[in-house]
């Protein structure tokens, strides 16, 4: 993933020229042959997928096995109101025609299957790996795949319920420039795994974290003893819910008002994406992408909040060697 | 949050203004999100450096009205919603107080100082919320204005366009910046643009004085000269004799850098004219704009920094291309960051003089940045704004006051933030736009015309498109559609002196302005003062309790011609390289304030505003560690 190679043709410099002036060309050069998959084509996902096209990286891959649902049309652009066109497509496949009209310099690809069926070799296919729509322990092992790959695969993931949005991020060992007045600096930043962040003990974290990552956890901790997929949660479960995080508290040792029963309440009463706040997150992933492709800038480490009802966009450092600060 | 919010989402009726960058993403999140009924207003056509992020338009919709193919394209994906657009100017006269009456709410996506400030005013005559944005790069910002409950677009001060000071750009350039005002502003305006313009250009050759032909201008091209002849001698005039010359004021370069003049021959030796000859049957197609010297001399990468020999080629033949292919613009040109031998030449302009003093050269790409004032876009900080924006709106439309808020979308986190929501300001009771609070216009009254008042002021610092003016009950001045008796009189007033106008504007008298569509009205209170610094107030009048622009006064044009073009005065303006298109704020910019004391507003404003002040250095954005307590206090957790 280094910079050099052919430059950039005229038509390239032609239709990036804006962001070539933010980003310079060395890094257009570096998006130009990244190689993204994306696992779960829902709202969030759709936005970061147009970002990203729309910045010129080298391919795109999109999993989603699902045929077209009432929910999924109405939170995703990329899926046209067109009933005859779905002729027994994939969310994937759809979304793929919408992608390649964005940007004819990338390309558009799909793949079938289920995220657990997906080898190690096959994620090393990719500089970047995005999953949504998926298990807590979907994820751990996805993650766990990309880490033995041979190169050094960048793993994310990405969840909106209601109002509210997460993202997680592994660069694992990550080196990267930033300038700093007149000096170029070389700064190097150790990621833990997904499994790894998760199993920090609550009662080590800082005081002020983010009430959304607990929210998470006790949410995904539910889908997964009632063997739900990912979002199927309803009013009806939010008794259990919320007995489920006293459970953890305790066991965590972390007093219960940080994890208000109104934030968990919320969160299992509209599962559905609200398309402003997929906006918000989808731009904010599309740029730390762009960043770990390019080397440029400061990323995220490790996980990314926002919550409408407060407006706040946060990053969380949840790692073992930044525990009790 | 969504379903609580979808009656009043399907019942709004709301305004976009700007379907480039933003107003995209800002549709197609409207439409996601329930909206049913919106207009969108844009000028603007489509061009290719817009497809990167503004993803609404295809290279088949290239010079399509923004507005319509936004529309269509959000109709694709919901099209059982109303959206009608409109390709025109906010500014035209239909779009008027009754226009915006109609509307829930007012979103903007705008791309400049004046239309903003345009629709700030019809917002509050028409009483409808506005909810203003801007991105430049990965920096952006979102604000909510209420009409009595926020400030609103102009209670505080913009970043205006950056200056120069004359002298620098005339005799003393030191940064890349200066030659390209030099090589845009003077010697492309000189040669291709309106003759009649004042230049600071000295147009005088070495052989005027000595000989007996009275040369008045050297940049007068005979129809028989030869075009390659041509050529060399305004090289060698520009970039050899005024640099001999400029070298001959020894006082000048005592503590600088003494420049080396170039001269054609040196540069080029003899293969200049067998070049030039060559090349006429290339790229002759008919669309001027697709003439270009870069391809008729074989180069291709606008990235590569060319040699001091390939700039001194490239402008040799550009400024033959113009003269052979596009004779008919001659005099009428004014740059263009989209006319490629436009940039081409104003490109090899700047860097051959910035060989000669010594300056880094750079690259088309960079030239062009540069002297378009380019602004630096991507889509994602689009998206996140947009984002934001509706989240905003819909409070707005759930008239939920207390969660307005303003956001910066920041590169570097603050405090953990990337996204940093603040609680939005009063309204400044000092403002004349959203409050009736009057200016104060130092002014000698024995000297300036009124005509001075109207342009200088009226016009370029108020921001008034048709005005009238009144001295008590007496009109003195009218724009727009008025009768034919009347324009002979305000004529005749427009070239009085303001004391001896019909009704005499003297020390204390309180003049009324007034602008019917923006529904503005303010009041000027004369002050005479006898003398003006030539060089820090060169329009010859103060105005004060007004929002001036944070950095300067003028844009570049005027700066540079602003006259006395001689000594070393201090520079007023702030210089950066990284000239950012107006209006585009950081929460640096936005909140710093002059230190002019006639400026402040209440002490409790002041504070607020040192709360945000941070420091800009280059691009780089900085936190200033000490200020963000006040955030703290301000933001609900």
């Amino acid at each position: 993933m280094d910079g050099d190679g052919e430059e950039l043709t005229a038509q390239e410099t032609a239709l990036y020229d804006r962001q070539i002036r933010v980003w310079g060309a060395d890094a257009q050069r570096r998006l130009s042959k990244a190689h993204v998959l994306v696992y779960g084509m829902k709202g969030t996902i759709a936005e970061f997928c147009k970002n990203i096209v729309l910045a010129g990286v080298g391919s795109l891959t999109l999993i989603d096995d699902r045929l077209v649902t009432e929910e999924a049309l109405s939170v995703n652009f990329l899926i046209p109101p067109d009933e005859n066109v779905y002729s027994g497509k994939t969310i994937a496949q759809l979304c793929c025609d919408s992608l390649k009209d964005f940007n004819p310099m990338v390309r558009v690809f799909v793949e079938k299957g289920d995220l657990s069926s997906f080898d190690v070799e096959f994620f090393g296919k990719f500089d970047v790996v995005v999953v949504s729509c998926s298990s807590r322990s979907a994820k751990k092992l996805a993650n766990e795949k990309c880490r033995k790959a041979s190169k050094r695969v960048a793993f994310y993931t990405v969840e909106c319920r209601d109002s509210c949005g997460e993202i997680f991020v592994d660069l694992q060992d990550y080196k990267y420039s930033k300038k700093k007045l007149e000096e170029t600096i070389e700064c190097h930043l150790k990621y833990p795994s997904f499994e790894d962040a998760l199993s920090v003990p609550w009662s080590a974290l800082h005081r002020r974290m983010s009430k959304l990552y607990f929210a998470m956890r006790v949410i995904e901790k539910f889908e997964e003893a009632e063997g739900r997929s990912a979002g199927d949660v309803s009013d009806a479960d939010l008794s259990s819910v919320l007995k489920l995080k006293k459970e953890l508290c305790t066991a965590q040792s972390l007093n219960e008002s940080h994890v208000p029963d109104t934030l968990l309440e919320r969160l299992v009463a509209d599962t559905t994406e609200f398309p402003p706040v997929s906006a918000v997150i989808g731009g904010i992933l599309g740029q730390e992408v762009i960043k770990a492709i390019s080397g440029k800038g400061d990323p995220i480490k490790n996980f990314f909040y926002f919550d409408a009802s407060d407006g706040k966009g946060v990053i969380e450092d949840i790692s073992d060697s930044n525990t009790g600060k | 949050m969504a379903s609580s919010s979808s009656s009043v989402i399907k019942d709004a009726k709301v305004l976009m203004v700007g379907a480039g960058g933003i107003g995209c993403e800002l549709l197609k999140t409207l439409a996601l999100s329930g909206f049913a009924d919106i207009h969108i207003i844009d000028m603007d056509t489509i061009e290719v450096s817009n497809l990167n992020r503004q993803f609404l338009f295809r290279q088949s919709h290239v010079g399509q009205s923004k507005a319509k193919v936004a529309r269509d394209a959000v109709l694709k994906f919901r099209p059982k919603i109303n959206i009608t657009s409109y390709h025109a100017n906010v500014k035209d006269p239909d779009f008027n107080v009754d226009f915006f009456k109609q509307f829930n709410v007012v979103l903007n996506g705008l791309d400049n100082l004046d239309a903003r400030r345009h629709v700030n005013r019809l917002c509050l005559a028409a009483d409808v919320p506005l909810v203003e944005s801007g991105t430049t790069g990965f920096l952006g910002q979102v604000t909510v204005h209420v009409k009595g409950r926020t400030e609103c677009y102009e209670c505080h001060p913009k970043p205006a366009p950056k200056t120069y000071p004359v002298c620098t750009i005339t005799s003393t350039p030191s940064k890349f910046v200066h030659c390209i005002v030099w090589a845009k502003d003077l010697l492309f305006t000189k040669l291709f643009g309106d003759k009649n313009q004042d230049n600071d250009l000295n147009v005088r050759s070495s052989d005027a004085a000595s000989s007996s032909k009275n040369v008045d201008d050297i940049f007068e091209h005979s129809k028989d000269e030869d075009i390659a002849q041509y050529g060399k001698k305004i090289f060698d005039h520009v970039f050899g004799y005024n640099i001999e010359l400029a070298l001959s004021n020894e006082e000048t370069w005592k503590n600088r850098n003494r420049p080396k003049p170039i001269y054609s021959k040196d540069v080029l030796s003899d293969e200049l004219s067998k070049q030039n000859g060559n090349l006429d049957n290339d790229n002759a197609c008919g669309d001027g704009l697709s003439v270009s010297a870069m391809s008729s001399l074989g180069m291709k990468n606008p990235q590569d920094v060319w040699s001091l020999r390939e700039n001194s080629r490239i402008l040799l033949e550009a400024l033959r291309l113009f003269f052979t292919k596009r004779e008919k613009e001659i005099g009428n040109l004014c740059f263009d960051k989209d006319d490629q031998l436009a940039v081409e030449f104003v490109t090899a302009a700047a860097n051959i003089r910035a060989a000669s003093f010594g300056i880094p050269l750079h690259s088309l790409f960079e030239a062009k940045g540069i002297a378009g004032n380019i602004v630096h876009a991507v889509a994602t900080t689009n998206a996140v704004i947009a984002g934001l924006i509706v989240i905003e709106a819909i409070k707005v439309l759930k008239n939920d006051i207390k969660s307005y808020r303003m956001t910066y979308c920041l590169e570097h986190p603050s405090r953990n933030l990337l996204l940093m929501p603040v609680e939005p300001f009063e309204p400044n009771k000092s403002c004349y736009v959203c409050s009736e609070s009057p200016v104060l216009l130092e002014i000698n009254t024995n000297h300036s015309k009124l005509k001075d008042v109207v342009e200088k002021i009226i016009k370029a610092k108020l921001g008034m498109s048709l005005p009238l003016v009144m001295n008590a009950s007496n009109l003195l001045y009218e724009a727009g559609d008025i009768e034919e008796d009347m324009v002979a009189i305000y004529n005749a007033n427009l070239e009085k002196v303001l004391a001896e106008l019909p009704s005499p504007v003297t020390n204390g008298t309180m003049l009324t302005v007034e602008d019917f569509q923006q529904e503005l009205k303010c009041n000027i209170n004369i002050k005479h003062r006898e003398e003006f610094d030539e060089e820090k107030e060169p329009d010859g009048m103060v105005l004060s309790g007004w929002t001036q622009p944070v950095s300067a006064e003028d844009n570049n044009e005027e700066s540079v011609s602003n006259g006395a073009n001689t000594s070393d005065a201090p520079a007023t303006a702030v210089e950066s390289e990284n000239d950012d298109d107006i209006g585009i704020v950081s929460p640096v910019k936005k909140r710093k304030l002059p230190d002019d004391s006639e400026n402040s507003n209440t002490a409790d404003d002041a504070r607020h505003h040192k709360q945000l002040q941070v420091i800009d250095d280059e691009d780089d954005l900085v936190m200033l560690d000490g200020n963000l307590d006040g955030f703290k206090k301000r933001r609900v957790s």
